[in-house]
């Protein structure tokens, strides 16, 4: 299975009710065994190395299940999602979130 | 430190997109809300139109609300004074978007995220500080904490529910 981490600034309240969206997509996708590794990103150094465009931001096997539009500065920010029905969110919508880990999970387990 | 209710708000002038200077004390209003926001928070865009639509909805009753932009802008290129006139020119915003620059004003009142919401009464000192409601994926609470401020202030009783927890984005202070 991939590596699932969740990239979180602390300065942005919005990771606990991420990290507890992610671990419910993957129980309600049948993986509850997959651990979500934490990582912070605390300079504006550690956010260019990771491309990280603000917290939280998830990577499945380095991938970002919900992509940011191209060409997104990175550094310490909140990062605004797009609900389905158009509302900003400071979290991804769940069902993007499941569909799109699904989708990925189905990738990995096929390559490996 | 934040400001303590029943204190007196700190006076301030401040210019809006047009560079009109705008201040806290401007003629007899019978309360003043006062938001520190921006315009890149995900919590600040995401309570966005409920606290315009308090703005709209108590003006004719004599409350004056004023938005203000205190981020960083050098390191965060979208709460520029640009960006800021763009949003007011769309029609985003229902009353003055103001620049504070040196970040003097929210250091001032203690403001530390977006949205941060202030409510004072018509006398000036502060009634309500808080959030605008309990969650800002719920757009129907309408800011009702913010409402339910105003409506205690406007009958002149004391604020039922003077302090709320804000929920945002950390103002992106100058480095």
């Amino acid at each position: 299975m991939p590596d699932v981490e969740l990239l979180y600034w602390d300065g942005c309240p919005s990771h606990p009710k991420a990290l507890a969206d992610l671990r419910a997509a993957l129980d309600e996708l049948g993986h509850p065994e997959i651990a979500v590794t934490l990582v912070e990103i605390a300079t504006e150094q550690q956010a260019a190395e990771r491309d990280f465009i603000g917290s939280p931001t998830v990577r499945v096997g380095g991938v970002d299940p919900v992509p940011p539009p191209a060409g997104e500065p990175t550094g310490l920010s909140c990062r605004v999602y797009r609900l389905r029905d158009g509302r900003y969110s400071p979290t991804p919508d769940q069902a993007d979130l499941r569909e799109a880990l699904h989708r990925l999970l189905a990738d990995a387990a096929q390559e490996a | 430190m934040s400001l303590a209710i029943g204190a007196a708000a700190p006076a301030f002038t401040l210019p809006d997109t047009d560079g009109s200077p705008t201040s806290l004390h401007n003629g007899a209003s019978a309360a003043t809300v006062v938001v520190f926001t921006c315009n890149h928070c995900p919590y600040a865009l995401a309570w966005h139109e409920r606290l315009q639509g308090v703005a709209r909805d108590y003006h004719a009753r004599g409350v004056r609300t004023l938005q203000i932009n205190a981020n960083d802008a050098a390191r965060y290129p979208s709460d520029s004074p640009a960006s800021m006139a763009a949003r007011v020119s769309a029609g985003e915003f229902a009353g003055p978007y103001l620049r504070d620059d040196t970040q003097e004003v929210a250091r001032a009142w203690g403001a530390a995220v977006t949205p941060d919401v202030y409510v004072l009464d018509g006398e000036g000192r502060l009634a309500y500080h808080g959030a605008p409601d309990a969650d800002y994926g719920e757009e129907s609470l309408a800011a009702g904490w913010l409402r339910d401020a105003l409506d205690d202030v406007l009958a002149q009783r004391r604020v039922g529910r003077a302090e709320t927890k804000p929920v945002g984005c950390s103002i992106k202070w100058r480095r």
